[in-house]
């Protein structure tokens, strides 16, 4: 070992690296430093801060903060019906994204990883992938020309007498779960590609008829990656205030409440941010109990 | 398990609507660049490619294009050296507070971008204006690179984790140290999960614009925020769709490329 050997007349190159390779403590708190500089003191030195002033008031004369211990804040928020009101309907625009992502992309993921031609599945992957890549903006503006009046939606069901959703609750639901699909239907096709098809045989020789392998067999096994997918579609959805600004209509979410506060009181717009915040840190944690953060 | 010829079909058609779904908003996007009329109705009444040309002359959309790159390679650049440098500390090492350290690497991406907006916009209003520096370019950089960490990160230390740490001790004991052995066997192995990782932290950065509303002064407009901008004046609608279309088109490039590296880069999920 080159640690061994006397450390005299070699170049300093080889000497600090003796020294590192000596000392694995000194390389991890090298290696450490600058990212946790980064992260510890500006990212979550930074939210702290912002937390902190969520119990700070504002006059409401001139909008200054006024830097004095209170929960006012927390208490309007949640007596108040408009905020309450918001951020139930947030949590609801959430799980529903989640729920409808989870429903479109477990077929499609089923027909990429088992139904089609194994040549073909790379192939279907990359079709998947590639909307992914696509700018978030061009997709809500997507959805904005196709549910616009005389757009794409209403000419495709003027012939039933019907007219498209225009722009309001249901089109942000819509539009998120178009964003956010391609997250859940990654996850969902690794974990059935590398189920071993062995399993699938073996739940049939016991007599078992696909829809009670599908139940005990394929369920249990692809839940985890369905918990994976929800934590993006779950928390993109509950942050979001671009898209609801842009095909939402008058609908408000919390990112909306968040974003109008920011101006005049921005103590009450970081008591705001404190829910989506809280709500997401404990999906994650419980999310990390069932094993799939891992898998993400 | 063995699927009955409905199950199949059904499934068949399940697929086929999904693609659907995927691809229709996409392609729309694309044809209405073309669209001659300036609302967004449909069928358009006829095609043109004068818009194109009209976009490529525009001056608010190239000076975008260009702040955004330069925000997307700062961002790329301050990515790959923090997130190497955590997941070599965390694949390569054990010590107390390890899983922490990659919960509070995801953290940037998994909480909204508005509060992640907000905060640093108030840290950076409060410690950095009384020492003359105001939101501007740089700002934006230091913006995105805190939630494009994750991504490098993501990559390499998937990387790492396949690769056991036997290759650089192999290394040592014919003689090479620390450094040598990291050039010669260690980032060979690394090297197309940095590239992966870049690619994304830069189309991550390129897309962003919750953080940039926050973060960008009033002079810096990215591509982004410029779209978001134009996006409900009708007299610029024909320019944000050709705009639109290319980015569409654009995006086929990085998946291309990711394709291209390793196999197990390209399915790695986009975090």
């Amino acid at each position: 070992m080159s640690a061994s050997l006397p450390a005299a007349g070699r170049s300093p190159v080889r000497r600090l690296a003796g020294l590192l390779h000596r000392r694995p403590r000194l390389r991890l708190s090298l290696l450490l430093t600058a990212p946790l500089l980064w992260l510890g003191v500006l990212y979550l030195g930074s939210l702290g801060v912002l937390f902190v002033s969520a119990f700070w008031t504002t006059d409401t004369f001139t909008s200054q903060v006024v830097r004095v211990w209170s929960t006012d804040n927390f208490h309007e928020l949640l007596t108040t019906p408009v905020f309450r009101q918001v951020i139930l309907r947030s949590l609801g625009v959430a799980l529903s994204v989640t729920l409808l992502c989870a429903v479109i992309a477990f077929p499609l993921a089923f027909f990429t990883a088992r139904v089609a031609r194994p040549r073909w599945r790379p192939l279907l992957v990359v079709a998947i992938l590639t909307p992914l890549w696509a700018s978030y903006l061009v997709k809500v503006y997507a959805w904005r020309l196709i549910l616009s009046q005389g757009g794409l939606a209403d000419w495709m069901l003027e012939p039933f007498g019907l007219s498209g959703p225009g722009f309001g609750l249901p089109a942000a639901i819509i539009t998120l779960t178009y964003l956010w699909l391609p997250y859940m239907i990654l996850p969902i096709h690794t974990a059935l590609e590398q189920m071993p098809a062995g399993l699938l045989d073996a739940s049939a020789d016991l007599g078992a008829r696909p829809g009670r392998t599908f139940r005990t067999v394929v369920l249990p096994m692809v839940l985890p990656s369905v918990a994976a997918g929800s934590v993006f579609t779950f928390s993109l959805s509950l942050g979001d205030y671009i898209t609801v600004q842009i095909v939402g209509g008058k609908t408000q979410l919390i990112g909306n409440l968040v974003y109008s506060n920011i101006e005049l009181n921005l103590p009450m717009a970081a008591a705001l941010g404190t829910v989506p915040v809280v709500v997401i840190v404990l999906y994650l944690l419980a999310m990390r109990r069932t094993g799939a953060l891992s898998s993400l | 398990m063995q699927l009955s010829r409905s199950a199949r079909i059904a499934l068949r058609i399940a697929a086929g609507l999904g693609f659907a779904v995927i691809y229709v908003p996409l392609a729309l996007v694309l044809v209405n660049s073309f669209n001659p009329d300036r609302s967004a109705s449909w069928p358009p009444p006829g095609w043109t490619v004068h818009w194109w040309s009209v976009a490529w002359e525009n001056e608010g959309a190239r000076n975008a294009v260009w702040v955004s790159v330069k925000a997307g390679l700062g961002a790329t650049a301050v990515a790959l050296v923090l997130g190497t440098l955590i997941a070599f500390a965390v694949a390569r090492h054990r010590f107390f507070g390890r899983g922490t350290v990659s919960f509070v690497v995801v953290l940037p991406i998994a909480l909204p971008g508005i509060v992640t907006g907000i905060a640093l916009n108030s840290a950076f209003s409060t410690v950095l204006k009384p020492l003359g520096v105001g939101l501007g370019l740089f700002t934006v950089v230091v913006g995105h690179a805190t939630f494009c960490i994750v991504v490098v990160f993501n990559n390499v230390v998937a990387r790492l984790r396949r690769t056991s740490g036997s290759y650089e001790e192999a290394a040592m004991d014919l003689g090479a140290h620390t450094f040598r052995a990291f050039v010669d066997v260690t980032f060979p192995m690394v090297r197309s999960a940095l590239f992966a990782g870049g690619l994304l932290a830069f189309a991550l950065s390129f897309d962003e614009i919750v953080v940039t509303t926050f973060t960008a002064g009033a002079g810096v407009e990215t591509l982004p925020i410029w779209i978001f901008n134009n996006m409900t004046r009708p007299q610029q609608a024909p320019v944000v769709n050709v705009v639109a279309a290319v980015l569409v088109l654009l995006s086929v490039i990085p998946i291309y490329l990711a394709q291209r590296l390793s196999s197990d880069t390209a399915t790695e999920s986009r975090i």
